[in-house]
């Protein structure tokens, strides 16, 4: 009794988490059996090529589920959460370049190809201590979350919110996206980190190490959705929907609001940053336009699709539109990014709450209802008047 | 206006909670609060009424830090001075406070509105691992009955009527257990019996706080029977119990002059 209480009258009941989480094992282990152990001719085969791209679409999910703990629960619109992403990206690609050693073009047991193509004579401090996979893991955590850290330090102190605070996002990571670009970084410039060998010892290449780097997504993306419920159904989840839903109002019963957006934010970038580290050895490179702010407005489209406010709708909406963007680049490259934005001025006009606050009101016979509320939307539109976006 | 006494004096009276000493606060040249002074005294229940824009709202916004004065202090329990601190600070220090357009978290349930309002520690850390108990959970269903909300205890706030709402906010105060309360506009869009209703929830919680009530509604004002303060301008105009100050001509021509 005195634990959950069905509060979240927006969100689904965690029915929707249960079933993620039972797909999401389910997967972790069909995928790498249907891979390895049944044979290329047998129906069931799942291909190499598709355990990677699956295992990208869940470092995806996981990212997605970043932006909608801070934006879904708090209200933070975040455009910038692809630098947290690229920089866990970035603490994984380095590790993997110094696992490269003397396999490189230019053979040298320290250097990177880049440094040797550069003339470069020695390693770069902050180069150092990314040969071991311990402190590599470490910095996948650390550099994204003391960035966020700073960062909502110095945002949420001043009170910055709203638009603002989505174009200062923005520009970090612009200017992060600037920075790497430039060779002297000593991040490869706009080559990035790539030709990766292997990791722990394994072979990148190999099926046996794919599918397990999907396994390891899988269950990381369990993990996070896991930390997210559990967060959200604190009284600290309580406390950051309060936040979103009359930040001062929170204020005047005392609570620091600031400190709460600075623990969710830095939680959430962490995230984030882990799941560009899984996302990294699946497809094996990592350049500066990971940092471009057009991917992070992505993330939110794939959170709103899914559902801004449930967990498992951003997971979802994160799959779904990487699905399609995959079906479309391949089908009609030049089309995609009219499918998207149109998507996501769809999904904001008549599906406010995203698939997932959507489709289950929409029962047998119930489908009238839907597009009574999106009809409704629409008279409102065009009657103008329309107060928030 | 009146010449405010100083701090402590009247020793043989109560402490004074609320102090307030030619407090100034300007919006692009119109001064909201003009040298504004009056006290509180510990236990006191005062209603402040006045006009539309007295700067009664403004009041309350300096006291719970939202607004900074240009000039003057605010003083709670004749030490700390407010105007140097922020809301959460102020907050839990001890004063509460309901907003003129009632204020609720919208997407959470009644309950879980009293229990966010709860008394207790307010870091982010530890409200990660925060459990309710029986002992709270008692509390917030003691304020459920008093506010007449245990009912729709488990609705979302956003789906409750206006009165409700205001009471809601009522009971969030109570939760807080604040020394002092500020209650701007409580009976607004009410109907007659929430009205009365209100005063008596006032009153009740009157006997064991100092409440400040902004209201226009003079009936209710009647119904709370306790001193009142005119605001005009920014500034106090009258103060009293409410016949004198009714039968105070520049009050009557304040408010029959607009
Ligand atoms: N943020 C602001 N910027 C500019 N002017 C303001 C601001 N807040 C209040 N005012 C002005 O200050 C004056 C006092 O406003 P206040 O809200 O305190 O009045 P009030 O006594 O609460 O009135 P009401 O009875 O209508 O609630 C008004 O003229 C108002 O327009
Ligand atoms: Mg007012």
């Amino acid at each position: 009794m005195a634990g959950w209480r069905p509060g979240f009258t927006h969100l689904l009941g965690d029915r929707g988490g249960l079933v993620l989480l039972t797909v999401l094992a389910a997967a972790a282990v069909l995928v790498p059996v249907l891979n390895l152990l049944v044979p290329p001719t047998a129906a069931f085969h799942v291909p190499t090529y598709l355990v990677s791209l699956l295992g990208k679409y869940l470092c995806y999910a996981l990212l997605a589920l970043s932006v909608d703990l801070v934006w879904g629960f708090c209200g933070i619109l975040s455009l910038g959460h692809g630098a947290f992403f690229a920089l866990g990206g970035y603490a994984m690609g380095m590790h993997l370049m110094r696992q490269i050693g003397t396999r490189g073009v230019y053979g040298h047991p320290v250097l990177p190809d880049f440094m040797v193509f550069l003339n470069w004579k020695e390693l770069p401090w902050y180069w150092h201590g990314f040969d071991h996979f311990a402190f590599a893991a470490l910095m996948v955590v650390l550099v994204p979350g003391l960035l966020a850290f700073l960062f909502g330090w110095f945002a949420f102190r001043s009170r910055v919110t709203g638009v603002y605070l989505s174009i200062i996002t923005q520009a970090m990571t612009f200017a992060l996206m600037l920075a790497f670009f430039r060779n002297n970084m000593g991040f490869g410039g706009n080559n990035g980190l790539t030709d990766f060998k292997d990791l722990l010892g394994f072979n990148l290449q190999a099926d046996g190490t794919r599918a397990a780097l999907f396994a390891a997504s899988a269950l990381m993306l369990a993990g996070g959705y896991a930390l997210c419920r559990f967060v959200v159904n604190s009284r600290f989840g309580k406390v950051l929907v309060a936040i979103r839903d009359a930040e001062s109002r929170a204020r005047f019963l005392g609570y620091r609001v600031e400190s709460y957006k600075l623990v969710v934010f830095t939680l959430s970038a962490v995230m984030a940053g882990v799941a560009g580290a899984l996302y990294v050895p699946q497809v094996g490179i990592i350049n500066p336009s990971e940092f471009s702010p057009a991917n992070s407005i992505e993330v939110v489209i794939w959170v709103a699709v899914g559902g801004r406010g449930s967990l498992h709708g951003a997971v979802l909406g994160a799959v779904l539109v990487n699905y399609l963007k995959s079906y479309f680049t391949g089908a009609l490259p030049d089309a995609w990014l009219f499918v998207l934005g149109g998507l996501f001025i769809a999904v904001t006009l008549f599906l406010p709450k995203g698939i997932v606050g959507t489709v289950p009101a929409l029962g047998p016979g119930r489908c009238w209802k839907g597009i009574d509320a999106a009809t409704t939307q629409l008279t409102r539109l065009f009657g103008g008047g329309r107060t928030q976006l | 206006m009146n010449p405010a006494p100083a701090i402590g004096a009247g020793h043989e009276s109560l402490p004074t909670i609320l102090y307030l000493n030619g407090v100034t606060v300007s919006f692009d040249g119109f001064k909201a609060l003009d040298n504004l002074s009056f006290y509180i005294r510990a236990g006191e229940l005062r209603a402040v009424i006045g006009p539309n824009g007295a700067g009664k709202t403004t009041m309350m916004d300096v006291i719970t830090g939202k607004t900074r004065p240009d000039a003057g202090e605010v003083f709670f329990d004749e030490t700390v001075d407010l105007t140097k601190l922020d809301e959460a600070r102020i907050a839990n220090l001890g004063i509460g406070r309901k907003f003129q357009k009632p204020t609720v978290f919208e997407n959470h349930t009644v309950f879980e509105n009293l229990e966010l309002a709860l008394a207790g520690d307010r870091r982010a850390l530890p409200a990660l691992f925060f459990r309710l108990g029986p002992a709270e959970r008692a509390r917030i269903d003691a304020v459920l009955a008093t506010t007449a909300l245990a009912p729709v205890q488990d609705r979302a706030a956003g789906s409750l009527s206006h009165g409700q709402k205001q009471w809601l906010e009522i009971g969030m105060l109570l939760m807080q257990d604040p020394d002092l309360l500020l209650v701007d506009e409580p009976a607004a869009g009410m109907t007659d019996a929430e009205t009365e209703q209100t005063a008596r929830m006032l009153r009740e919680i009157a006997a064991s706080h100092s409440v400040v009530v902004v209201e226009h509604d003079m009936e209710f004002v009647r119904d709370l029977g306790c001193r009142v303060t005119v605001l005009h301008e920014g500034s106090v105009l009258a103060e009293g119990s409410l016949e004198t100050v009714q039968a105070n001509p520049r009050v009557v021509e304040v408010y029959l002059g607009r």
